[in-house]
């Protein structure tokens, strides 16, 4: 598949490899934000054959790991309800809830219904009138523009039982969190190159400049990923700290500006809890007022009364943050697996325990 | 999550006022909502994810890039060439 194949060849990687052993002269200890870079890392190899002065760690982006517990609690209550069909993406149906996850609910017999485009939610709550459709509307700035889409078609279409479960969160604000952290430590970030797709990059300049790191948009293939940290690392080693674009063939500083707009009609700022980190300020995104006939949580008030009990021996918080590595949790591949994940960091197509486990870091 | 896939462009058409298109993933076709790349024609290559298209992949830029790691790689190979 052309853009796919020649970012995935195996010689071009392997020189570029070389490249980076010749340019790196002391340690760094670089972060991907993103949990499909994480993925991607770990299933081509890369982690093992970058040069050792350099240390890889994995950061909070992978959405279905940082959904608060209290929202997967709200999603399970939701599900379970006779009048509610739950619409989700498929990632979400094993995360541990405090008692159960969505599997669960869907084998005692709740309608559960997993869904490729929240477009495809709208459609199901078309042709099911006589029930609420819920979608579980989560991601990170790349999901934000498809949420807000459908969220402003029921408004249009006057899909009046239709209605979204909010889990937004976005990028800016993870990494200042992580930057004011005293137990954090990055030299440079691999920025998300989807989420830069939608956003562009010129908010990270602010960011680079404040924290003296530099930050490189990185695409997801080995190819790019090492291009990433090449860039990275030229801006380390001659002491600079910019953004820089390594993934222009779909990032421009300006991002896409008709997804901007219609994220910033929908959705308005608001403070978001993060699974395992705790509460951002101004870290995600809501409903705003004129559309708040379509929040679950406005439309079933009963949610409010939600309590949760997370694991105590999961260490999830401290992985995505980059603090650990899934190998530091005792519980790893022993208590926790992907068929009993005790963390959603276990469960996730993007969750770096799930990659860790599924490709044998152990 | 966040997971974009390169998808050619076959049509595009209207559905509820919406801009969408049919496109190609290597073989597999699907629908997907063009609405925000107002520009698209049949036969760009999208990013697409949750069946929206978010940019149209820059040819120029990719082929740029490519050439400009493959020169990393050629002066690399210099390097390492016995004199």
């Amino acid at each position: 598949m052309r853009y796919l194949d020649e970012y995935r060849d195996a010689d071009l990687t392997r020189k570029l490899l070389s490249d980076l052993q010749t340019i790196v002269t002391q340690p760094w200890t670089i972060m991907e934000v993103c949990g499909g870079q994480t993925h991607s890392i770990i299933r081509s190899g890369l982690d093992q054959l970058l040069p050792a002065e350099i240390n890889l760690v994995h950061g909070p982006g992978c959405p279905v790991c940082v959904t608060p517990l209290e929202l997967v609690d709200k999603a399970i209550a939701l599900a379970s309800r006779p009048d509610v069909i739950f619409a989700s993406y498929g990632d979400m149906l094993r995360v541990p809830g405090s008692t159960r996850d969505l599997f669960a609910v869907k084998a005692t017999g709740g309608d559960i219904r997993i869904v490729y485009s929240p477009l495809d939610a709208l459609k199901i709550a078309v042709d099911n009138p006589d029930k609420t459709v819920v979608f579980f509307a989560i991601g990170f700035e790349t999901t934000a523009p498809a949420n807000a889409m459908a969220v402003l078609q029921a408004h249009s279409q006057g899909i009046q039982n239709f209605a979204v479960l909010v889990s937004h969160v976005i990028v800016p604000a993870a990494i200042t969190a992580l930057m004011e952290s005293p137990d954090v430590r990055v030299d440079g970030f691999l920025a998300a190159g989807h989420v830069c797709t939608v956003m562009g990059f010129w908010e990270y300049e602010p960011l680079a400049k404040k924290y003296q790191v530099p930050i490189v948009v990185t695409g997801f293939e080995p190819v790019d990923i090492v291009h990433g940290l090449l860039e990275c690392v030229r801006h380390l080693e001659s002491g600079q700290s910019q953004v820089a674009n390594a993934y222009a063939r779909s990032v421009t500083r300006e991002g896409n500006q008709p997804a901007q707009a219609m994220i910033a009609r929908v959705f308005g700022l608001c403070d978001r809890a993060w699974r395992g980190i705790g509460v951002i300020p101004q870290s995600g995104y809501q409903l705003r007022p004129e559309y708040a006939s379509f929040d679950a949580e406005v439309r079933f008030p009963e949610l409010k009364s939600i309590e949760t009990k997370e694991s105590e021996l999961c260490i999830s918080g401290l992985v995505l943050q980059g603090i650990r590595k899934p190998v530091d949790c005792p519980a790893f591949g022993q208590e926790c697996t992907p068929q009993m994940p005790l963390g959603a960091t276990m469960v996730s197509s993007e969750g770096t325990c799930a990659a860790y486990f599924r490709y044998g870091r152990t | 999550m966040c997971l974009g896939i390169p998808a050619r462009v076959l049509e595009l058409y209207e559905t509820n006022g919406m801009k969408m298109a049919k496109v190609d993933f290597g073989g597999a076709v699907k629908e997907a909502c063009m609405e925000y790349l107002p520009e698209v024609k049949i036969g760009d290559y999208t990013l697409i994810h949750v069946g929206f298209g978010l940019s149209i992949i820059d040819e120029q830029e990719a082929m740029e890039t490519l050439e400009l790691l493959r020169q990393i790689e050629e002066m690399g190979a210099d390097e390492e060439a016995p004199s």
